[in-house]
């Protein structure tokens, strides 16, 4: 098509190199960004990203494990989301987007030049901050993906079991044939949620899935995000503190300064990250000092 | 170092007879404002009157015409010949003549002007958009006299008449106006539609480029649904400037009333009637004279129907999404 932008690492635009240059490098100290143990799902090499000219993300390089909650924290603006996007190529839909760098989920190369972004979105599903359920009925929402790919079982059992796993089952069952957009915004969450497991996904994106809830629902979703890690690959970007704890096995903190946008400061498991961080700028942020 | 700011002014500080003052309507502060109010009720008053008394004088002259056509031959006679003789009135020759352009412009615009507003608001670049979109509009601006004599000559006897065979098109057929027809309300399709598709939230085209459905699927499952009331009021205003469109169907369709729904017919919409009779000397009271009225107010409750319809439409299909 002759407006999608190519977006693949090898092709290194030339402001992208003259951009590089300019900048000092993002010069995470020594140890801290840790490898985490087992199977990885998703491996991020020097990923750069320009919003047109603006940069977003600065030589970003990480190791995402399978199934475990890996959370982004950093202050607003770093680039957490510009991060999460980069995963499931979403930032193709920006037509300025200019990306530099590897991304590999299972060692398959997301930029590939083969790769088509549609196949990746079927894998690594997203839940966004704002519930964005579809117009339509409870039932159609969880049974879009499945439609769109061409999916043969048993849909109502799909779309039982999806909402059940989305713990939504028992508050909508009588009522599927309503629209999402009836639902409460914590029930809208869930479904969204339950719309990305029924597209049986690997990799569940979620940018900041609670923060248009209430304690409550917020609660539910980070319970089921402990019951769904089981099976999924998640990665969450947080604002809360407190939930990238609770929930999180590994944490990342990403951060936006005077010398370089978008950089990885701190990466390993959370408990370390939140007790014993390797970097200043980590402990600034997390015993709330600036950010 | 935080020192309390007097965020709070004097007026905060007002009780009683003086706050109660204090929030007062000010219409004497505002002469201006009220000035505004003014002119907007004229405004909208001197409009509506103007429409009672249209609509009045149709009744009136309507009911002239009822008085010597009985209402049942208006409806069951299947002719309309009112200056021979015998003179027969029944109107829906006029009714399948306007039918017959509208159903064929409508089968040529509908696709073209969607397939339009999907392209410019779902693939053109916004660049190529920017471009395109007042191009188009433009063409909305055509006067259609100019479009009716396209229809006449370019399209009849340089396209349709090589085409089709000489003997088999009349030099006044209904294809013709249909097409240029289509022509002149495509833009209007297009751009209204791609406006009520660009106004579909970016949430919801994310919410479904991430579960892994392709450009096209976002358009038709996604898009198109939740604008479709906008889609839906798109067509309704194309279908309004067909039914009312007069100097094009005047000009290429021809003078003949008949109840026909092929386009290569010569047809007589109710339009194109009454521009006949009304440019013709027909005197005030005469049954051709308030005839105009009649037909005119069968156009009447033609469009009230289909803007009724239209309503119910979008309240039963529209895919709400606040
Ligand atoms: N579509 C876009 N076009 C241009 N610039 C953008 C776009 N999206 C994000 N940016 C810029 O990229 C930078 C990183 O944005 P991003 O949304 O990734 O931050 P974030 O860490 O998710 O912030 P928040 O916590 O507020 O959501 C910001 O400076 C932002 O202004
Ligand atoms: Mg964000």
């Amino acid at each position: 098509m002759s407006n999608s932008v190519d977006l693949r690492p090898a092709s290194t635009g030339q402001r992208a190199a003259e951009g590089t240059l300019e900048r000092p490098m993002a010069q995470a100290q020594p140890g801290a960004i840790v490898e985490p143990e087992g199977e990885i799902a998703i491996t991020i090499e020097n990923l750069s990203l320009w919003y047109g000219p603006k940069q977003a993300l600065t030589n970003v390089s990480m190791k995402i494990p399978a199934r475990k909650v890996t959370a982004l924290i950093g202050p607003s603006g770093c680039g957490k989301s510009t991060l999460l996007r980069c995963i499931n190529r979403m930032n193709d839909l920006i037509p300025t987007v200019r990306i530099q760098g590897s991304l590999y989920y299972h060692g398959v190369n997301l930029y590939g030049p083969d790769i088509d972004p549609v196949e990746v979105r079927r894998r690594i599903g997203m839940v966004f901050q704002k519930p964005n359920p579809f117009p339509k009925s409870i039932y159609d929402n969880v049974a879009f993906g499945a439609r769109v790919n061409g999916f043969k079982g048993n849909l109502d059992q799909l779309v039982e079991q999806s909402l059940r796993r989305a713990a939504l089952w028992e508050e909508v069952k009588d009522n599927l044939k309503k629209s999402g957009l009836a639902l409460s915004g914590g029930q809208q969450q869930r479904l969204c949620i339950a719309r990305a497991i029924a597209n049986q996904p690997d990799v569940i994106l979620m940018d900041e899935p609670c923060s248009a809830l209430d304690p409550i629902a917020t609660l539910k979703i980070e319970d089921l995000m402990r019951e769904l890690v089981k099976d999924y690959t998640i990665i969450i970007v947080t604002h809360n503190m407190q939930q990238a704890a609770r929930v999180s096995d590994y944490t990342a903190f990403m951060l936006t300064d005077e010398q370089v946008t978008g950089q990885l400061v701190e990466y390993g498991p959370t408990e370390e990250l939140f007790t014993t961080p390797k970097d200043r700028r980590t402990e600034d942020y997390i015993s709330g000092r600036f950010g | 170092m935080q020192e309390s700011l007097p965020i709070t002014g004097a007026s905060a500080q007002l009780r009683g007879a003086e706050l109660e003052r204090a929030m007062r309507k000010r219409w004497s502060k505002a002469p201006f404002e009220r000035l505004i109010v003014l002119s907007l009720w004229l405004c909208g008053t001197v409009s509506m009157i103007t429409t009672v008394l249209i609509v009045l004088t149709l009744a009136e002259e309507t009911r002239a015409f009822f008085m010597e056509v009985p209402l049942r031959d208006f409806i069951f006679d299947t002719k309309w010949t009112p200056q021979f003789e015998p003179a027969h009135f029944g109107v829906w020759p006029l009714v399948f003549g306007t039918l017959n352009v509208l159903f064929w412009s409508m089968v040529l615009a509908l696709p073209l002007g969607l397939a339009a507003a999907i392209y410019l608001s779902e693939y053109a670049h916004p660049n190529t958009r920017r471009i395109l979109k007042p191009v188009l509009e433009a063409l909305a601006g055509v006067p259609t006299v100019v479009y009716a004599f396209f229809a006449l000559t370019v399209v009849t006897q340089d396209i349709l008449r090589p085409l089709l065979g000489q003997d088999r098109v009349p030099i006044f057929n209904a294809l013709s106006a249909s097409i240029v027809m289509a022509v002149m309300i495509l833009p209007t399709i297009a751009s209204v539609s791609e406006d009520a598709m660009s106004n579909v939230p970016r949430e919801l085209r994310e919410g479904a480029y991430g579960l892994g459905a392709t450009r096209l699927e976002v358009a038709f499952r996604v898009v198109f649904p939740a604008a479709l009331g906008g889609i839906i009021a798109a067509v309704l205003l194309a279908v309004a400037r067909v039914i009312g469109e007069t100097m094009i169907v005047a000009v290429a369709a021809g003078s003949t009333p008949q109840i026909t729904l092929n386009p290569l017919n010569s047809v007589q919409t109710m339009t194109g009637y009454m521009l006949a009779i009304g440019l013709g000397d027909s005197a005030r009271g005469t049954v051709d004279y308030t005839s105009i009225f009649a037909v005119g107010s069968t156009l009447f409750i033609f469009t009230f129907c289909a803007n009724v319809a239209a309503n119910i439409i979008v309240k039963k299909f529209k895919e709400q999404y606040e």
